[in-house]
């Protein structure tokens, strides 16, 4: 039974690790860029929730509408006047220019919000449902059901719509798809803004579940890297498995190692996959 | 033009070695931390520079260092065979370590080397008995007057800057640095020209940590105590790389410069804007990127290339 | 006896047989022309041999001893060199520093001062002294090709195997290549050349191996060859076969 109620914990927690790094994991694999801004992302995108739950009483359900656009803004902000500009540079360029960013937003948020960890207290808490001795929290059951939900529309998106296709054919061949009539400067800054905007949606609902700190943005960012080299680069499937995968793995990891121990397990995980199998779990070759 | 550059460099690293006589603290204060910042700049050039791998892994080397030294001074080993086992043990990290990171290639190789210091740190916040934990540990003190220890850690530092210098000199002058810029340009080629580019690539991973295990003990001795989130902070692997790029990454003065400009900009804004210190090292770092991709050897280089070419052309 | 042998050598790509159990023997100064269609797997051959891939099944022998599996620069160093169908070169050195780092690493020279010796050599037989202080990447694509082939042959091979040495280049500059692969022979150097044009096929040389599909399916001289019936048939297709035989029909 215990094992059970760790799965099922794990199973929670990984819907949210999957919504967390689906974006880190798009713009990743269609930009060839690993965005270290994307834990501070996560990080304002709870800030959002938590001011707007707390000045305007929009629940931080409803207020992912709010982080989502916002991150959006500034996620394309950022891709169209300073990433383009570099995106076929080698590995380090990209690398460092979003450390260097992530120092300046992480710091601002510093400044702005205090280092002090927040939490949105709901007026009516959810609560927890019992069955058969299995307790579920049940904000952590619809943040994970809605960040499942999400990650589909995500997947929706990147199917169905216009822009999408023209996301996924960037991805397959730049230069095929210039040639197409895709304006790819135009597509990297959207992909950059969708993957902003997923960061900001799983900031509101994780607002609900972490407390909330600029300190925490490394911790978010660690397990996007995670999630991305357990399931493999650039597919949303990927990034859901992997998700699942790693938040199952540190549910038993905290209980038969220690919880203080759940983003080294991750790590540790991660050194040995990328050593032995770096194509991921589920064998899809990654760019290089 | 050549022959006077080492002429340069040997008046520079003289004068600088003159610090001592000026009596300021402070400065010397700064410039052991500059000697320091060069030892990790030029350290990381070799694997970074030459060889072109995006590693992170300056600070698991540091951070190493830092605990192999402390540990065994406390163990009551004379201080240079502490900073001497540092070394040993961060080459050995460093080749066991490249020999099992060093086949992945460009954001792989870099998450891979960032989460070996993240996991270095974890592991010497909860070896508790060995380490300390995250308390930290203390070292002992030397019994020698105060401007005694600052003179000796200076002295310390600057002997193996310039090492490292030395190092990055006969690297690139030698067959290592030839293979390990043929394998930046193309790594494939490479092996068909009959390099063994594992071997190259663990031997350039070695060179860049050796020094900086050394320096990590020097550290520790000098600041007497250390604790885990600061010796293995990711900004250790960042700083050395933002100098190297700032100076010019791949020449051999370049890591030195940009050591010299970043501790100058550090200092100031460390003075200045406190509180937000790592908004304006990101600006610096946004700016580098823009406005100085070459780094400013680079600037240089590109200048005389320009005022030189017809010259050179008229020579082959 | 053979210089080189391959013994059923097959390479697959996930259930795709890209080489598929290929017997093939060049012997010591032959100019072995290797043919066949796109995706015939002749770059394959070539990316197994020179130790790029390892092969699935099969052995390779290089003068008795067997290279398969062995690392690229491993192979390099026993003396079999290639160029790419794409050149590869390192373009931010001068042409003399790319000619220097097989001199350097394959052929082993003693010192720099050497290498830089042996590499001029190379640049001069391929006609590139003049350029030797360029920056590779600024050279013409036939100038990459030179360098390319002054690369390979500053390896000291016993073998060497062309991957489309003629690729995009004008008449003149193909005859110009034609003459120095002939030296090159001419200097003992085994050759391997992979090409789609007839021409140079034909004229250059000794023997040809046809492969199809990953499969070797015709062998001989280029008389032989050219006129065996799989051969025109896997290269046309089945239409052109026959109004190619029509045709020569009528000149009878």
């Amino acid at each position: 039974m215990l094992y059970l109620q760790i799965l099922l914990n794990g199973l929670m927690l990984g819907g949210l690790y999957a919504c967390i790094a689906v974006g880190f994991s798009l713009v990743w694999g269609v930009l060839n860029v690993i965005n270290i801004l994307h834990g501070s992302f996560v990080v304002l995108g709870s800030y959002i929730a938590y001011f707007a739950y707390v000045h305007l009483g929009i629940h931080p359900f409803f207020s992912i509408v709010l982080s989502g656009g916002a991150l959006f803004a500034l996620g394309y902000a950022v891709q169209a006047g300073l990433i383009n500009r570099v995106v076929g540079a080698p590995v380090l360029t990209t690398l460092v220019l979003t450390f260097g960013l992530d120092l300046l937003l992480n710091n601002s948020m510093l400044l702005a919000f205090s280092a002090d960890y927040r939490t949105v207290r709901l007026e009516n808490p959810f609560g927890s449902l019992v069955v058969a001795n299995l307790v579920v929290p049940l904000n952590r059951l619809y943040a994970m059901l809605l960040a499942v939900v999400l990650t589909g529309l995500l997947y929706v998106v990147l199917m169905r719509s216009r822009i999408g296709r023209a996301i996924v054919a960037v991805r397959m061949d730049p230069e095929a798809a210039a040639l197409m009539g895709v304006n790819v400067k135009r597509i990297f800054a959207l992909t950059f803004g969708i993957g902003a905007l997923m960061a900001g949606g799983a900031g509101s609902l994780l607002s609900l579940i972490f407390p909330i700190s600029p300190l925490a943005s490394t911790d978010f960012l660690g397990i996007a890297f995670v999630v991305c080299v357990l399931g493999g680069l650039g597919s949303i499937a990927g990034a859901m498995v992997g998700g699942l995968a790693l938040g199952v793995i540190q549910s038993f990891g905290a209980l038969f190692i220690g919880p203080e121990h759940g983003l080294t397990i991750a790590f540790v995980l991660l050194i040995i996959l990328l050593i032995f199998k770096p194509t991921g779990l589920m064998g899809r070759r990654g760019y290089e | 033009m050549t022959r006077i550059i080492p002429i340069v460099v040997v008046i520079a690293v003289a004068l600088v070695a003159c610090l001592p006589l000026l009596g300021d603290n402070y400065l010397l204060r700064l410039g052991t931390m500059f000697a320091m910042y060069a030892v990790l700049a030029l350290s990381w050039n070799i694997i970074g520079g030459f060889a072109g791998y995006p590693s992170f892994a300056t600070a698991a080397f540091f951070g190493l260092g830092a605990y192999t030294g402390a540990i065994l001074q406390g163990a009551g080993i004379p201080m240079i065979v502490a900073w001497t086992g540092a070394c040993v043990m961060a080459l050995v990290f460093a080749v066991l370590l490249g020999m099992a990171i060093l086949h992945l290639k460009g954001h792989y190789f870099a998450i891979a080397s960032l989460v070996v210091a993240e996991v270095l740190l974890e592991i010497a916040t909860s070896w508790t008995g060995l380490t300390g934990g995250g308390m930290g540990l203390n070292l002992p003190v030397l019994q020698i007057s105060i401007e005694a220890q600052a003179r000796l850690f200076f002295y310390a530092m600057l002997t193996i800057a310039v090492l490292a210098l030395l190092m990055n000199w006969l690297v690139s002058r030698g067959k290592v640095g030839f293979a390990l810029r043929c394998i930046r340009q193309n790594e494939d080629a490479s092996s068909m020209v009959g390099i063994d580019t594992t071997f190259y690539k663990v031997t350039g991973f070695g060179l860049s940590a050796i020094l900086v295990g050394g320096a990590g003990a020097i550290y520790a001795s000098w600041v007497f105590y250390i604790e885990p989130a600061d010796v293995f902070s990711v900004l250790l692997s960042v700083k050395p790389i933002v100098m190297a790029m700032l100076g010019g990454a791949g020449t051999v003065l370049g890591p030195v410069v940009g050591a010299l400009v970043f501790i100058v900009m550090e200092e100031l804004v460390w003075r200045n804007f406190l509180s937000f210190h790592a908004a304006v090292l990101g600006l610096l770092i946004v700016g580098l990127i823009f406005f100085l991709p070459n780094g400013i050897l680079g600037l240089v280089r590109r200048r005389r290339a320009a005022g030189l070419k017809p010259e050179e052309e008229g020579a082959a | 006896m053979s210089l080189l042998t391959l013994e059923n050598v097959s390479r697959s790509f996930g259930g795709l047989n890209a080489l598929d159990a290929v017997d093939m023997q060049v012997s010591p100064g032959e100019i072995v022309g290797l043919i066949g269609p796109n995706g015939a797997g002749k770059t394959t051959l070539v990316n197994v041999v020179t130790g790029a891939l390892r092969p699935s099944a099969g052995d390779i022998r290089f003068e008795g001893r067997s290279i398969a599996g062995k690392k690229p620069h491993q192979i390099g160093r026993m003396g079999i060199a290639r160029t790419y169908q794409v050149v590869q070169p390192f373009p931010e050195m001068t042409v003399l520093e790319n000619v220097m780092a097989p001199a350097t690493f394959a052929a082993r020279a003693e010192d720099m001062r050497t290498a830089r010796l042996k590499s001029m050599e190379a640049l001069e037989f391929v006609g590139l002294a003049g350029s030797a202080g360029t920056i590779a990447a600024e050279l013409t694509l036939a100038g990459r090709k030179r360098l390319e082939l002054a690369k390979s042959l500053a390896m000291n091979p016993r073998v060497l195997l062309l991957d489309e040495v003629n690729a995009g280049l004008n008449t003149a500059e193909i005859d110009g290549a034609l003459t120095l692969i002939r030296r090159i022979a001419d200097n003992g150097v085994t050759v391997i050349i992979i090409e789609h044009l007839m021409k140079v096929v034909m004229t250059l040389c000794s023997r040809l191996v046809v492969l199809h599909h990953g499969a070797k399916i015709a062998e001989g001289t280029p008389d032989e060859v050219s006129r065996d019936p799989h051969v025109i048939e896997a290269y046309l297709g089945t239409r052109y076969s026959r109004n190619l035989g029509a045709r020569e029909a009528a000149h009878d």
